[in-house]
């Protein structure tokens, strides 16, 4: 291979409305750059992930913008430029798959290579129903296969046409946390060898640890953030794509005081004594904040803790517990509600119990701004 | 029995023609989206409300000879369009155009568009979109539209009458023959070819609502 110096990135400059009943009437308007690579395209539902990638793959027409891969251009609406769908080369997976039902795995797979000699169509169909482990699928419709399986296939299909760039529309969702890592190699080997552009739609943190290497996150048709899934992901800066982002415990606050020079502020918790310490931001005393703060990140503690660098402890009790597969959900009453998650392990070593006095410990950098 | 025969090859003709001419009316019916489609769905549908007798009345109009359709046929192959086996083919053709359209229709609808989003990306035309995943897709709709149109037409009375007349060979029907027979008095032979009839219509409907209830579809697993 030559590098990535030769092959294009995708940008994109789209402005679509979707008129309809005023609460569903809605703007997209974004600009994006995609490089090779896998991009993850991040948002709550309604942010406008499938809209965008409808307009890039060609499906849907938008009012105004560019869309280019490298000096090709695909869509220009100043200067009536309309690549149809077919000859942009771009594949797309979509969330229901949409696999020919009355085509076979081979044929489905088939189906994007007509142009080719019979021989080849063959020779590439094969090769690729090998590396995504379905060989032996080549003769079922879809109807006789399993989810995962059809998930494979449909990639299979998408890849085997050489496209310039990859879409992919939540194709993972459904799929049991094995299958789901075993598909996402999968498509990280595959990355590796080709190198195109690849624009991800996902909700799952999962997704977005195992195969990001840059994330742009999108929040009511606008992009709120863009750049590698640290930076992105762990300050959000909406309130929605908090939420999206599974930050489980979003907390109404109002500042105390700011301490510049600790990069701290001290903020009180909605409608409760607790006070804790967060990141300064760009806030003044009295004014209200939101803080978002991980389930995920919070300690629990049976005894009142000693000696730690986390500043924030809140003494509560807790209120329930439930188990969700390997996860424990503990909702901790300090005066408002926290939601901890912990492991079966250490509900058992510590003897919890709805009813207990418990200390969750916060550090200040678990604890992150909204706007 | 010579005008059941007639009949019968009247209905296949009419069916074959109606699934030539019904496929692109019925895409266009079903994909088009121009603000005044309704209309075109509307002159579609005519044939179902209108009375045989008016149809038959203003298509033997056009087919005389001072007609345009009649003017057109004479200047092309000598002889008139009324009371001829091409005549009827061609009133039949109108009226039972809904019952080929509107199937057709309904199941070119039915087809998931995402799976002609899939076609589109994967590099297909229109053509081949249509050929490889609307048409197999609509299987039992095409079944459906060949099949009524051909019942509907070998049912059909008025418009015959009107158009084509009472012919031997030529025009006259298996339902204008019963016609006959009932009213010279001959019901022994009425009733052997109206039960012809019955046996074939119900035939022919049970096919059509098997279909539809997809007691077998050729594509999924039982």
């Amino acid at each position: 291979m030559d590098g990535e110096v030769n092959i294009p990135m995708l940008t994109a400059r789209i402005r679509k409305e979707r008129r309809g009943e005023p609460e569903h009437s809605f703007l997209l308007n974004v600009s994006i750059e995609v490089p090779p690579g896998i991009t993850i395209l991040f948002g709550a539902s309604g942010a406008g992930k499938s809209t965008l990638l409808d307009c890039i793959a060609g499906l849907v027409r938008p009012d105004d913008g560019q869309i280019a891969l490298g000096h090709d251009v695909l869509f220009d609406s100043a200067r009536g430029i309309n690549l149809p769908a077919r000859k942009r080369r771009i594949a797309y997976v979509f969330q229901t798959l949409a696999l020919f039902p009355h085509l076979s795995a081979e044929e489905n797979i088939a189906y994007g290579l007509s142009v080719l000699p019979e021989e080849e169509i063959r020779e590439r169909v094969t090769a690729i129903l090998k590396l995504f482990r379905v060989e032996e699928l080549r003769k079922q419709k879809p109807g006789q296969i399993s989810g995962g399986e059809k998930q494979r296939i449909a990639l299979a299909r998408s890849l085997v046409t050489e496209p310039r760039v990859l879409l992919l529309d939540e194709p993972l969702t459904g799929l049991d946390a094995e299958l789901k890592s075993s598909i996402v190699d999968d498509l990280r080997a595959w990355n590796a060898a080709k190198r195109i552009p690849i624009l991800y739609v996902t909700h799952s943190r999962d997704e977005v640890d195992a195969l990001a290497e840059r994330v742009i996150a999108l929040d009511d048709g606008r992009v709120v953030s863009a750049g590698v899934p640290m930076d992105v992901l762990n300050a959000p800066r909406r309130k929605k794509l908090a939420q999206a982002a599974g930050f489980e415990n979003l907390l109404n606050a109002t500042v105390l005081d700011l301490r510049e020079t600790d990069g701290v502020m001290r903020v009180r918790l909605q409608e409760s004594a607790c006070e804790i310490e967060v990141p300064l931001g760009y806030a003044t005393a009295g004014s209200r904040v939101q803080v978002a703060v991980r389930a995920g990140d919070i300690l629990l503690a049976t005894e009142p803790p000693h000696g730690l660098s986390a500043r924030n402890v809140l003494e509560g009790r807790i209120v329930s517990l439930e188990q969700l597969g390997t996860m424990v959900i503990a909702r901790v009453d300090c005066g408002i509600t926290f939601v901890v998650h912990i492991t079966p392990g250490a509900l058992r070593a510590l003897e919890l119990t709805a009813g207990r006095r418990v200390w969750l410990v916060l550090k200040t950098h678990s604890c992150h701004l909204v706007d | 029995m010579e005008s059941l025969w007639l009949s019968i090859k009247l209905a296949a003709c009419v069916a074959a023609i109606l699934l030539a001419v019904g496929m692109p009316v019925a895409y266009w019916l079903a994909f088009s989206t121009w603000r005044w489609k309704f209309l075109l769905e509307s002159v579609v549908a005519l044939p179902l409300v209108l009375p045989p007798t008016v149809l038959g009345f203003y298509a033997l109009l056009a087919m005389g000879p001072r007609g345009p359709l009649g003017k057109l046929w004479i200047a092309l192959f000598g002889h008139g369009l009324a009371f001829t086996f091409g005549g009827l083919i061609l009133a039949s053709v109108l009226y039972s155009f809904p019952f080929a359209v509107q199937p057709l229709v309904a199941s070119f609808e039915g087809v998931d568009r995402r799976l002609l989003d899939a076609s589109a990306v994967l590099g297909a035309g229109r053509a081949r979109t249509f050929l490889k995943v609307i048409l197999p897709l609509s299987l039992p709709g095409v079944v459906t539209a060949a099949v009524l149109s051909f019942a509907h037409t070998l049912g059909e009375f008025g418009v015959v009458l009107m158009v084509g007349g009472n012919l031997a060979g030529v025009t006259r029907t298996v339902s204008i023959d019963i016609y006959d027979r009932v009213q010279s008095l001959e019901y022994s032979a009425a009733n052997r070819m109206a039960l012809v009839l019955l046996v074939i219509s119900f035939a022919v409907l049970s096919v059509v609502y098997a279909l539809n209830r997809r007691v077998w579809t050729p594509w999924t697993a039982k």
